[in-house]
């Protein structure tokens, strides 16, 4: 039974991505991408990997499609009919590639085996010790925040760099104000039934962001997919009150910090572990009883992760819209002149 | 108490075959149907009515309050959500300038 | 139980993909992803029980908020766009009438 449903989303996934690459309509794509998403996540909840199915959730379907649409204001709807190349090139690059593709599956092991090098050298302790060590129930969890604080740690700071980056592109840009600036940035005014509702929805999806981030520990969720959805729900309300109302909560200078911030948070716990004497991110000094300590380590440095996941999608997000109105305005005055 | 559990059990494959049947069916609506709005309303109530009784059929089947309280959550959820966005997607499109087919302009149907 | 509703979402789940590929208009797409969207909700949330691992359902709530969200930022794309070209409309009369006054 199961296998079967395996075959089938398996046979969805290669059918939407087929209609992806065939397709010449951005908008469409985009759209079909958050299909993609969907499907792959149903498909990890089959595997039994929650914790990824969560994040592809939240990740994939949600805020990747959200920031896509908002970069998609800056490069126009329609693919531009690409340039005649060589097609037997190609061909003959993707066929090679595809048959040392095939030739790498044999050495692959096979699905479901128990006995790959995977599952026979780390994972067993991970799996049979997680709880005397680190001492909390979901050991996706004790595997990412504290075996692996190291490559997290790492993670965490990727995302922050992708904030710079869009910042360091397109951020910093010479400011100018614009009275029509409110008409173009709040259209969803005569929408009142979305109004009503997502206000009446907004502060629930902020305290499950809440219940994602500390219940890390015992079931699905964590740092990365709270930051997600607390960021998601902010986006939600700029979306349909207006960007610039949303940036009078969320000033500019203080989600930069923010963003900062949590890599900050990150790096101290792991600078106070060095300095007690232990390896760096090594939790067990921070209380007076390792597992204790190892509960402390945890909740801090998802919370850091959390913060700058979230600060990171809110100033991609802003920086966009902006640059979208920017553009917008200049558009306009060289039509005038 | 056998007979309650089995009666129970009864009720729950019930509202679950029937909101099978009725997600099929709106599934159908949404192919088959010739305009937007129409497929609109097959898949808007189609998709709440469905929802509502196969999450029934689940809330019977549970074992422990809180995945009652989940459950119910979803429910909640998703008769919000579903039908505001079903609204607001109505609206844009007469917005955008889609009009429903009426009586004549029906395909497979022959002016009169 | 559980396996037919699993095999009838799975039935509709492709029925709407359907109407996602075909369109026509974007409209038609939105509708089709929203309702695949309900779709995967209940799926998981019935896999969580057939696999009995219910779980699995706080993976169905943040699909529910989710899927709510995307849609609306869709929409929110259509309508920028209207705003946008009646904001041009309107300064195009206004230079109309400003040449000939």
């Amino acid at each position: 039974m199961e296998m079967l449903v395996d075959v089938f989303l398996l046979g969805l996934l290669v059918a939407t991505a087929v209609a992806i690459s065939s397709t010449k309509d951005l908008f469409a794509s985009i759209m079909l991408t958050g299909l993609y998403s969907l499907i792959s996540a149903a498909f990890f909840v089959l595997m039994d990997a929650v914790d990824v199915a969560f994040t592809e959730a939240a990740v994939g379907a949600g805020i990747s499609t959200l920031l896509m649409l908002s970069c998609m204001k800056l490069t126009g709807q329609y693919e531009p009919k690409p340039h005649r190349h060589r097609r037997l090139l190609g061909l003959v690059v993707v066929s090679v590639t595809g048959v040392l593709l095939l030739f790498g599956t044999l050495d692959t092991p096979n699905f479901g085996d128990d006995h790959s090098p995977i599952q026979d050298h780390l994972a067993p302790h991970y799996l049979t010790k997680s709880m005397e060590e680190i001492g909390i129930p979901n050991v996706v969890t004790s595997v990412l925040a504290s075996y692996r604080g190291f490559d997290t740690f790492g993670e965490t700071v990727v995302i922050l760099t992708a904030g710079i980056g869009v910042l360091a592109l397109l951020g910093f840009s010479p400011k100018r104000q614009s009275d029509d600036l409110d008409s173009l940035v709040a259209p969803m005014h005569h929408q009142k039934i979305l109004r009503v509702v997502s206000k009446l929805l907004i502060p629930p999806i902020l305290l499950f962001a809440l219940y994602v981030q500390f219940h890390g520990d015992f079931g699905p969720g964590g740092g990365f997919q709270a930051g997600v959805i607390f960021a998601a729900a902010i986006i939600l309300y700029a979306m349909i009150f207006g960007v610039h109302v949303a940036r009078q909560v969320f000033r500019d200078g203080a989600i930069r910090l923010l963003a900062a911030l949590g890599v900050l948070i990150y790096g101290s716990v792991g600078l106070l572990s060095f300095l007690s004497g232990k390896n760096f991110l090594d939790y067990s000094v921070l209380s007076d009883t390792p597992q204790h300590g190892q509960h402390w380590g945890i909740m801090l440095v998802e919370m850091g992760v959390g913060i700058t996941v979230a600060a990171v999608m809110l100033i991609i997000f802003f920086t966009f819209s902006a640059r979208v109105d920017k553009r917008e305005r200049d558009g306009d005055e060289n039509q005038r002149q | 108490m056998s007979g309650l559990t089995g009666l129970i059990d009864l009720l729950s494959w019930l509202a679950l075959v029937a909101g099978s049947f009725c997600a099929l069916s709106g599934g159908v609506g949404l192919l088959r149907f010739p305009d937007f709005f129409s497929r609109m309303h097959a898949a808007g109530v189609m998709d709440t009515l469905g929802a509502g009784l196969i999450l029934f059929g689940l809330m019977l089947q549970s074992d422990h309050w809180l995945v009652l309280v989940k459950l119910l959550l979803i429910l909640k959820l998703i008769w919000l959500t579903s039908p505001t966005s079903s609204h607001a997607l109505a609206k844009a499109a007469i917005r955008g300038g889609a009009r429903p087919l009426l009586g004549d302009d029906m395909p497979g149907r022959g002016k009169r | 139980m559980f396996i037919a509703a699993t095999l009838a979402l799975l039935m509709t789940m492709i029925l709407a993909m359907g109407r996602a590929f075909l369109g026509p208009s974007l409209y038609d797409r939105i509708l089709a992803i929203n309702m695949f969207g309900t779709k995967t909700v209940l799926l998981i949330a019935v896999l969580g029980f057939l696999m009995g691992r219910p779980e699995f359902l706080d993976i169905a709530l943040v699909y529910a908020l989710i899927n709510f969200i995307s849609v609306i930022g869709l929409l929110r794309y259509f309508e920028y766009n209207q705003a946008q070209l009646q904001a041009k409309l309107q300064r195009v009369q206004q230079a109309r009438d400003e040449a000939n006054p």
